[in-house]
């Protein structure tokens, strides 16, 4: 099949495939080749439909090719190849292949054209990232991606009884923008929200993604989320629910990271947070919010893979996470630290780094259409990114107490990844236009006004100086917060403990009574009837028709 | 062995200086361009400053009250 040649994501998932049968220089001669082939391929599609495959009586569309497939796909394919070079040297075979694989499955997601494609690649990418989960090897990561895949196929059951219904009300398979009037399509956008990390069941985000190696999060972070926010896009622009639903993730994203001291977990709760701005603009569902969304989830994946580089390089070099443990690593990591740094910067929207030119749109979409209050929230919300992944990871981690660790930086190649992406971050945060060019809507934005960066630097500075005013307050506990996962990793198991004990007994009960009262029957016609001929026959017939009855039935 | 510059006190003393004067500098800038508040809030003097440092102080409040409830140990889920 000549598609699957020049389908950028089957490439990548048959090619991670071939990963374990490479090793030393051409291993990370392959894992570098292969995602600028893939993207290669993504900059020579042309928009529309290709790629067709006939599948239990319906086409498949295994691409359906715009410009924001595009900028998904070109971000995924850069993705991989920075995050792959990250860890090319250090990271298992098996690894790098799952998550080439995982990143296939992302981006072929990105490219569907039909529910059942999108579905298969969908799950698909649960299994990846399930086994990328379970990378680092151990019970906890073992045990966290149990749930995690638990929680996936729950959601992807839910998605399939609603695509299924949804091909059924329409006679179409094709993913196009629906509308909330059934609920199919409500099943459908409930699939889709769990992948975004949507309340109730947002939790599993933070459960598992700090549980895989040093560089599985880093792989993690880009594609899940973001294959969820593109599929929103394409599905619901425009959703009024999804306004308040972004609201919810944004400010739990941050109170749960200032609780935190888990300093990956806190950059997993800032990507719930980060993906609530998202979530946000696509409920706005102008084509200003709407092109602000694409841009954030651009620019998002880069300074998110760049932080978690730098935590990663941390956790590689020290072995620890918990930020009561760290502080310091200035003196003898200043590249991570700088490069932390600059992602912190980034995902806090400082002028000059991408998240300036990007997250500002959303709040101009706001403005646009005179929604005050959620002009207001977003602002605040802005202030709170500051606060809990601008300032706490970089001070807790990099500055604050000395914690006497020395770890030098960690290996080149490591480093050459992360001072790429702490250079995109900046790049585009100088020339917005290079990003701008590839939105799927005409961008009439200018980001740097004299009055938005005065603004902005307002908002952010005053923001940090309420952490220091308030840092007594901050101070790191060795504690974890409660979340949703509490139902099912302690509630339901307990309860379901107790449920079962007293059916065991109840069973026990049950069974020694009938034996007790076959007895007693038996002992009865024995007694009173001296079992005559016809009796016997009766009672041999009648347990012949039920076995008969019971043939039948099965 | 000497002291990286952020652990000395100098510096840490120089530190301060600057993030005041930088402060400073961002509130009084205000005065001399123009804003286009879109909306009415948004024209009273500095209000992202004091917007940004309000909100800030709420949201730690609330998650130190919300951590009243729902922080554990560590190990809570290993026992």
């Amino acid at each position: 099949m000549i598609c699957s040649f020049l389908h950028p994501g089957l490439l990548l998932i048959f090619s991670g495939l071939l990963i374990p049968f490479f090793s030393g220089f051409r291993r990370t001669l392959f894992i570098c080749i292969i995602p600028l082939i893939s993207l290669f391929i993504v900059w020579n599609l042309s928009f529309g439909s290709s790629c067709t495959v006939s599948y239990l009586g319906y086409e498949l569309i295994l691409i359906n090719f715009d410009s924001l497939s595009r900028l998904f796909a070109t971000v995924f394919c850069i993705t991989v190849l920075v995050a792959g070079f990250f860890c090319c040297k250090q990271a298992k075979s098996t690894e790098l292949a799952t998550a080439f694989v995982y990143a296939g499955a992302a981006t072929s997601v990105i490219l569907a054209g039909d529910l059942i494609s999108l579905f298969l690649f969908w799950e698909l990418m649960a299994l990846a990232s399930t086994l990328l989960i379970w990378s680092s090897q151990n019970n906890n990561s073992y045990q966290a991606g149990m749930r995690y895949i638990s929680i996936h196929l729950l959601g992807g059951v839910i998605l399939m009884c609603g695509i299924v219904g949804h091909a059924h009300e329409t006679n179409s398979i094709a993913f196009t923008q629906m509308q909330l009037n059934s609920i199919s399509t409500w099943l459908i956008l409930f699939g889709f929200l769990l992948n975004a990390g949507a309340p109730p069941l947002s939790a599993w985000l933070a459960d598992a993604y700090p549980e895989t190696s040093f560089s599985g999060m880093v792989f993690l972070s880009a594609f899940t989320t973001k294959t969820a926010v593109y599929v929103l896009m394409r599905g619901f622009p425009g959703t009024d629910l999804l306004i308040y639903i972004g609201l919810f993730m944004i400010f739990y994203g941050i109170i749960y990271a200032l609780l935190e001291n888990d300093m990956r977990r806190i950059l997993a709760y800032s990507i719930i947070n980060q993906v609530g701005f998202m979530v946000c603009g696509i409920g706005i569902g102008t084509e200003m919010a709407l092109n602000g969304t694409a841009a954030h989830a651009f620019t998002h994946i880069v300074y998110k893979a760049l932080l978690l580089m730098s935590a990663g390089s941390v956790l590689y070099m020290t072995g620890k996470r918990k930020c009561s443990e760290l502080g310091g690593l200035i003196q003898s990591m200043p590249i991570t630290a700088v490069c932390g740094i600059i992602g912190a910067l980034s995902i806090s929207a400082f002028p000059l780094t991408s998240g300036f030119v990007s997250k500002s749109m959303i709040s101009q979409a706001s403005v646009d259409e005179h929604l005050l209050w959620v002009w207001l929230l977003l602002q605040a919300a802005s202030a709170g990114v500051f606060l809990h992944a601008g300032i706490k990871f970089p001070w807790f981690v990099f500055f604050q107490k000395d914690s006497g660790l020395r770890p030098s930086d960690p290996p080149k190649n490591m480093q050459v990844s992360m001072i790429f992406f702490a250079m995109i971050c900046i790049l585009i945060g100088i020339f917005p236009n290079i990003l701008y060019s590839m939105l799927p809507y005409p961008v009439f934005y200018q980001p740097f006004t004299s009055a938005h960066i005065i603004s902005q630097l307002q908002l952010l500075l005053f923001s940090g100086l309420a952490f220091f005013v308030m840092l007594p307050l901050m101070k790191r506990t060795l504690t974890i917060s409660l979340d949703f996962d509490w139902f099912y990793r302690c509630l339901i198991p307990k309860l379901s403990s107790i449920i079962f004990n007293y059916l065991s007994k109840v069973d026990i009960a049950i069974k020694e009574a009938l034996r007790n009262k076959i007895v007693f029957i038996f002992y009865r016609i024995k007694i009173n009837y001296h079992l005559s001929l016809s009796n016997s026959i009766l009672i041999v017939m009648i347990l012949f028709s039920v076995l008969l009855f019971y043939y039948f039935i099965n | 062995m000497k002291k990286n510059w952020f652990y000395r006190k100098s510096s840490i003393k120089k530190l301060y200086i600057y993030s005041a004067v930088f402060l400073g500098i961002v509130i009084i800038t205000e005065y001399f361009i123009t804003m286009h508040p879109h909306f009415k809030i948004e024209s009273i003097f500095s209000f992202y400053a004091i917007f940004g440092f309000l909100s800030c102080v709420v949201l730690i409040f609330i998650a130190k009250i919300l951590g009243f409830f729902i922080k554990r140990k560590d190990d809570y889920y290993d026992m």
